[in-house]
């Protein structure tokens, strides 16, 4: 075996034995990695984070939004199309929050099972139209604009 | 393949490149700019933000591509010692640094105005932070010893460690729910992006790409000049004090 041989044989050991070890690691904080649970993450969790900090994301339930006149608070449901979960929040809404769109909001869940959100994103999918293709969608009921609510 | 990595072959060969890329990346970036800020239209979402979009994805391409090239550098230089590819390797790290950086600064751009946040830590904006951190340290150890051979393979095995980094910033989208949306090109059906505006994404693309060409041979030429001055100044020794000066480093 030359020297080079050698080497690139330690180089393709050492690769594979970072790459295994990476990828354990992550698996094992899959938990952690994730930057928001989805409503059923959140029903499905034997022991329900009550009152402690988390991200809940999903879509905003059609005809949900519900503004407390006289104050900047809005009422909304999150959901995943499977679990839904109330949402209170005060404050600046980003320009893309409206019905139908994915939002990620920090907060905690109340005992009540309504979460009290502190800070509000807004999270688009990965599909860019012109407005007029859009609309022309739209008019034919092609289902366009509807984000994966797993993410 | 080895014929092109002899460094005279190579300046041969940059040198034919060189008008073409650099002739290339000035008119791809004219026609390029103007589909991406006049011909294509606003998105029905997010309207005229979506514009970021035709700077912030062809840097992010780009910063994942030139590490995949500085980790095929490192790796030729680690095993087959050859001294080109070391050179590669130091050029080609400031310019990834430079893309990952533009990614970075336009992503917070974009998403202050859309998501409601300049930064989040999900998974995709965290691994491309790394990704920035590794092109960083690269170019820090590059230089950090007083004899470059030994900087040179200490920077490689950084590159190599770093090469994990890439599939998780490609797929972090994909393997954990982000902030960040998923991939709109790299999918197994058809693009979610509509002609009009994939135009000008793929003009942009190819213009960074024609930068990176056109940089990268410059770089790289530098690169071997220095390395011969190197060679003459420790060839002479002493005898030449006042030809080392001129030389500088």
């Amino acid at each position: 075996m030359t020297r080079k041989r050698r080497r690139l044989y330690i180089l393709v050991l050492f690769l594979l034995g970072l790459g295994t070890a990476t990828a354990l690691t992550l698996t094992a904080f899959q938990d952690n990695l994730v930057f928001f649970y989805s409503p059923s993450d959140i029903v499905a969790k034997a022991d329900v984070p009550y009152e402690r900090n988390l991200r809940l994301g999903g879509l905003v339930e059609m005809g949900s939004v519900e503004r407390v006149s006289g104050s900047t608070e809005i009422r909304f449901r999150i959901t995943d199309l499977q679990h839904t979960i109330p949402v209170v929040y005060s404050g600046v809404l980003p320009d893309l929050f409206r019905e139908g769109q994915g939002v990620v909001a920090q907060g905690r869940l109340g005992r009540d099972g309504v979460f009290h959100a502190h800070e509000l994103l807004a999270k688009h999918d990965e599909n860019y139209m012109p407005p007029d293709v859009a609309d022309a969608l739209k008019r034919a009921g092609h289902p366009q604009g509807e984000a994966d609510p797993g993410r | 393949m080895h014929r092109f990595a002899n460094p005279a072959r190579f300046q041969r060969l940059a040198g034919a490149i060189l008008p073409w890329s650099a002739g290339l990346t000035v008119l791809l970036s004219i026609v390029g700019l103007w589909f991406a800020l006049v011909a294509s239209p606003p998105d029905y979402q997010q309207s005229e933000t979506v514009r970021i979009m035709y700077v912030h994805v062809p840097a992010a391409w780009m910063a994942l591509f030139v590490y995949a090239n500085l980790a095929v550098a490192s790796a030729i230089g680690l095993v087959w010692k050859h001294p080109l590819a070391d050179l590669a390797a130091k050029a080609m790290a400031p310019i990834g640094a430079t893309f990952t950086g533009v990614c970075l600064i336009t992503g917070a751009l974009w998403g202050q105005p859309m998501w409601g946040t300049w930064w989040v830590w999900d998974a995709r904006l965290t691994s491309v932070l790394i990704l920035f951190f590794f092109y960083v340290g690269h170019i820090a150890l590059t230089n950090a010893f007083d004899d470059p051979t030994r900087g040179t393979r200490a920077a490689a095995v950084l590159a190599l460690v770093g090469v994990v980094n890439l599939p998780i910033v490609k797929f972090s989208v994909d393997w954990w729910n982000t902030l960040h949306q998923p991939a709109s090109i790299t999918r197994l059906d058809a693009p979610a992006i509509h002609p009009s505006m994939l135009t000008p994404l793929l003009l942009m693309a190819l213009a960074f790409f024609g930068y990176y060409v056109t940089v990268l041979i410059l770089r790289l030429r530098h690169e071997i000049v220095c390395r011969k001055l190197r060679a003459l100044r420790l060839t002479q020794g002493m005898g030449a004090p006042a030809m080392v000066e001129q030389g500088g480093s």
